[in-house]
């Protein structure tokens, strides 16, 4: 399955069992093998609608039975040919659920996928960069700053950034409102710090009204400060938050002057812009069925989730308190900030793939919005 | 202390399913956890239910309100817990309540409000409801008369269902596609009905059935246990179609749509317990179908489908618990707030009666005709939906052919032959596409038979290899049909088999994909790499249990069954159950120290006692309890296997 290429990244695992299509295309696992655990993946082939970003971002793919006839009326192509198209490299018939427990007992691992024998694969293996050591966003981040309207289509033409260039933004934007009808008050603008970000993202805010403006992740804070944002939306996106202090710098600056709210990769960057640390989780939460309490209501929520770093409790700041957890493991899933227009979330409101319960997370941050700029 | 209630089903029969019983021993025994003292109530003396053990008090009584009245006279229960009872529970509870019998001895109905379970089942309720939420439904009208049904058809013309009020399994109903046929369905909706209304509905025959097992607690907080895709398109009641879980051919977009209605109907229902949601989906748009206010049929299969006892915390949620306070049992480390991830796909096929009733009319409606039916598990569909085939436990046990013959005069109208019926026109080379085209089927389950089809005449023309056989394991081909089509006796497939080094590994069940390290012993066997099941230590001995339900063979062997592992266990022996039959306790993971959830042909028991074997010993296999079944299987041309010497009484 897929194509006859090498794959090489940290072997991950995920245990949703739909959405292989948004999976793939999450720029959050750039620089993984994602062995899906559902063991029956590609049923309903590959859709026009259903990307989370321009391309596929997974290094390799990992699954017990790729299905080459797929059955909806959607789509317009089979798994296979999407991977072989973008080069990608893919394995099925494999045990799948052994890898996984594997994972599960010894942590996340370097992998490679390649026609190799196993002796040159492993010496391959000791030689490629480690994932815990790349500064992925770098790879994934958008090269321009772009305004989001509509469907991903239009963006698949756009610019993306080579490896390790990150240009400065360059397009120049009119003030908030200017689209807005006049009887309307005027469209908050809320600026999306792209260290990875889903298009479901954009689209839940634009669905909610916003003028959304994806930014490049190295934009100084005082280009953001300049373009006048009602919010700022710091994204989920791949890798190590220690790596990222050119954008946890900006962060920083721009906390408690607009406000901020962070997904996934953006949640622990406001935790380390605040002097909180991150640390590794053994094999991370990758899947669409974690519980999650918030901690002032007590009630439940089932997320999607995706990460294999996480935001240590004892070393949050005065300020910033832990709002949410997970059931599971007791992790922090969440933080707000007692003072600041600023909270946080380890989970993915946006779902995409997974339980579409927390929408709602987006109404509040456009509640704190609209409150902070009246 | 409080006394709390639970109202039990009467005796099965087709429409009161089995499954029933089997919620209510775990229901009792989680009620019993949290301090509760227990009064069951039921009419059939077949069940654990029934035992002296599994209640406080147990009352083998009719299920008729003057005797319920005298019950709750003399023991005076502060509550009644009615949704684990199935339909008839959910009757007893709004007779209780109308007769004023609940408000005259102060008792407080559990689980699921008494408006809850008029608005689901009052088709007039259920349509404002939906309405209200913003939630489709099929277009439809809600009669009370002959003429007014009559009326409606004029409107809408053929062809129509017919689904009468308050009645389980659909009694009475149907789909209407002639003059004669509306009349006379109406006719018997009308006298099935107790409030003489049927509904009568737009017919969505040929789109696709999913549905949703959903959990809320009295705090609002909402999960699904699981979702299932009907592979019989919308038209066959679903106790008589052949069910998938997971769904199969959703995009994730479709499944939380999906979802998300599901919860905002239990939500919108105030149900404290469990649910099952009906929806039928042709492609972007969607219906609401039906919804059960209570632990169902399919409840009883998303349980064994995923391992999260749905009854079980029904029960603990109705005297208070929040879903993140209840323990999950499976992992025995997380909470029951969760939602299962299956790594295998499941099949259930219902078990039909037509084997002793072969002059009976087969077709499939929206009337139940089957009396139990199996479940398989594996990690392919292909494997799954021949495994659940070998423990239908009738004719050859293949889909090669059938013993009856394939009955391909009308593809279109679902009988229970329909599988086979494919299965041969793919074989004569009918193009996938006009099968599709005639049944509505999925022509991804179409093309997974096709695979299967593709495999037989790989067998049937080419020489086994050690490749070519694991590839027919990995579909689920049996030795017996490999044996058919390679000119082999299976004997000898098995032999090659084992020269080769096939043997199947067996995989847990565990609610969450190998994700937490789980404590259930549930497993399932499949061909692959690593094998989970490593044979139990110490003494044991392996219960043969007695497969789908069906005439002549009922509930009563599944409870000797389950007495024999309990008698083992305290005997100190471990005790290895193996059953095909999701509808009962002895597939419930705690019943035995083990569970294989497995066809009970010779090919799964004998592979289940190698697996078991240590030291070329193997372990001792009860038979005497699981009916024909087990005593069929004991009589089979493998070697020898003796019953475990303290355990020779004979059941009956």
């Amino acid at each position: 399955m897929g194509a006859l290429a090498t794959g090489h990244g940290e072997v991950v695992f995920n245990t949703s069992m739909t959405g292989y299509q948004e999976v793939l295309t999450d720029p959050s696992y750039a620089g993984q093998l994602v062995t899906l655990t559902y063991p029956l993946v590609g049923n309903y082939g590959i859709n026009p609608q259903d990307f989370e970003s321009a391309k596929i971002r997974v290094a390799g793919l990992i699954v017990r039975e790729h299905c080459d006839r797929p059955s909806h009326g959607q789509s317009d192509r089979t798994l296979d040919e999407y991977l072989k198209a973008q080069n990608i490299p893919g394995i099925c018939g494999v045990d799948t659920r052994a890898i996984t427990r594997r994972l599960r007992q010894h942590g996340v691992m370097m992998g490679l996928l390649t026609t190799e024998s196993p002796e040159a694969a492993v010496a391959q293996l000791a030689e490629m960069p480690r994932y815990d050591d790349q500064d992925l966003v770098r790879t994934v981040t958008t090269e321009a700053q772009y305004r989001w309207d509509g469907e991903p289509v239009t963006l698949e033409a756009l610019p993306l950034t080579a490896s390790g260039n990150i240009s400065r933004p360059t397009l120049v934007v009119g003030s908030p409102g200017e689209n807005s009808g006049e009887t309307q008050e005027p469209r908050p603008r809320i600026l999306v710090t792209d260290v990875g970000v889903k298009y479901n993202i954009l689209r839940l805010l634009q669905e909610r009204g916003c003028e959304v403006i994806a930014m490049p992740a190295a934009t100084s804070a005082e280009d953001m400060l300049a373009m006048n944002p009602s919010g700022i939306l710091l994204s989920p996106g791949p890798g190590d938050p220690q790596l990222l202090d050119y954008v946890v710098d900006n962060v920083r600056q721009v906390l408690g002057r607009v406000p901020v709210m962070g997904i996934c990769l953006g949640h622990q960057l406001v935790a380390r812009a605040l002097g909180g640390q991150t640390y590794k989780l053994p094999f991370g939460h990758r899947g669409g069925n974690h519980p999650v309490q918030d901690m002032s209501s007590g009630r439940v929520y089932i997320t999607a989730q995706n990460h294999g770093f996480a935001v240590d409790p004892d070393t949050l700041p005065a300020g910033l308190e832990v709002s949410h957890i997970n059931l599971n493991d007791g992790t922090v899933e969440g933080t707000r900030h007692r003072d600041m227009p600023l909270f946080t979330i380890q989970y993915h409101s946006e779902a995409s793939p997974g339980p579409r319960d927390n929408e709602y997370i987006f109404d509040q941050f456009l509640g704190m919005v609209k409150e902070f700029n009246h | 202390w409080k006394k709390y209630w639970l109202l039990a089903p009467a005796p099965s029969s087709s429409a009161r399913p089995p499954s029933l019983t089997t919620r209510e021993p775990k229901a009792c025994k989680a009620l019993r956890e949290e301090g509760v003292s227990v009064v069951l109530v039921n009419s059939n003396p077949a069940t654990i239910m029934t035992d002296t053990d599994i209640a406080d008090h147990v009352y083998i009584e009719p299920l008729t309100v003057e005797v319920i009245e005298r019950i709750i006279a003399k023991e005076r229960p502060q509550g009644i817990l009615p949704t684990l009872g199935g339909q008839t529970g959910l009757n007893m509870a709004v007779a209780l309540s109308d007769a004023g019998v609940l408000d005259r001895y102060n008792v407080r109905l559990l689980g699921t409000p008494l408006e809850t379970i008029r608005k689901a089942e009052d088709r007039e309720f259920f349509r404002n409801f939906l309405h209200d939420i913003g939630e489709p439904e099929p277009p439809n009208r809600t009669v009370n008369s002959m003429e007014e049904a009559l009326a409606y058809r004029e409107e809408m013309g053929l062809p129509l269902v017919v689904r009468p009020a308050y009645t389980l399994g659909g009694t009475g109903g149907g789909i209407a596609n002639t003059q004669g046929e509306f009349e006379a369905t109406v006719a018997s909706g009308l006298a099935s009905s107790p409030i003489s209304q049927v509904l009568l509905e737009r017919s969505l025959v040929g789109w696709k059935e999913i549905e949703y097992e959903v959990i809320r607690d009295g705090d609002d907080n909402c999960i699904t246990v699981c979702n299932m895709e009907n592979l019989d398109p919308m038209g066959a009641h679903t106790g008589d179609s052949i069910v998938v879980a997971p769904s199969q051919t959703l995009t994730d977009k479709e499944y939380q749509m999906l979802r998300s209605a599901s919860l905002k109907i239990i939500r919108g229902l105030g149900i404290e317990g469990g649910c099952n949601i009906q929806m039928a989906e042709p492609d972007s748009p969607y219906y609401v179908i039906e919804v059960n206010p209570r632990v169902s049929r399919s409840s009883a299969l998303a349980s064994k489908a995923t391992g999260y006892p749905i009854a079980r915390v029904s029960a603990k949620i109705a005297v208070g618990k929040r879903l993140h306070e209840i323990p999950n049992a499976v992992t025995g480390k997380t909470g029951a707030a969760f939602e299962p991830a299956l790594d295998y796909c499941v099949v259930k096929i219902p078990r039909w009666p037509f084997d002793k009733f072969p002059n009976g009319d087969r077709q499939i409606t929206t009337q139940m005709k089957a009396t139990g039916e199996v479940m398989a598990i594996d990690r392919s569909f292909e494997a799954a939906l021949q495994k659940a085939i070998r423990s239908l436990e009738i004719g050859n046990r293949t889909l090669l052919c059938h013993g009856e013959g394939p009955d391909t005069r009308n593809l279109m109208e679902p009988n229970d032959l329909r599988l086979w019926a494919l299965m041969a026109a793919l074989r004569r080379n009918t193009p996938p596409e006009e099968l599709m085209g005639k049944t509505f089927i999925d022509p991804w389950f179409i093309s997974a038979m096709q695979r299967i089809v593709n495999m037989e005449r790989r067998l049937l023309g080419e020489t086994l290899t050690p490749d070519l056989l694991y590839r027919a394991k990995r579909l689920g081909f049996s030795d017996r049909q490999v044996g058919t089509l390679a000119d082999m006796l299976p004997e000898q497939v098995r032999n090659l088999r084992h020269d080769w080094n096939l043997r199947p590994v067996y995989k847990m069940v565990d609610t969450c994909a190998a994700e937490f390290e789980a404590v259930t012993p549930y497993y399932y066997s499949t061909y692959e790499e690593e094998n989970e099941a490593l044979p139990l230590p110490g003494k044991k001995a392996i219960v043969i249990g007695s497969g789908p339900i069906r005439i002549g063979q009922g509930i009563e062997f599944d409870y000797c069954s389950v007495h024999a592992a309990w008698a083992l266990s305290q005997a100190g022996v471990s005790s290895v159950m193996i059953n095909s039959n999701p509808e009962t306790v002895s597939t419930d993971f705690d019943t035995s120290d083990r569970l294989y959830f497995e066809p009970l042909d010779e090919e799964a028991v004998r592979d289940i006692i190698d697996n078991e074997t240590v030291d070329d010993v193997p372990p001792p296999s009860v038979v005497q309890f699981g009916g024909q079944t087990a005593i069929n299987l004991s009589q089979g041309p493998g070697p020898r296997r003796s019953a475990y010497p303290g355990l020779q009484r004979r059941c009956h």
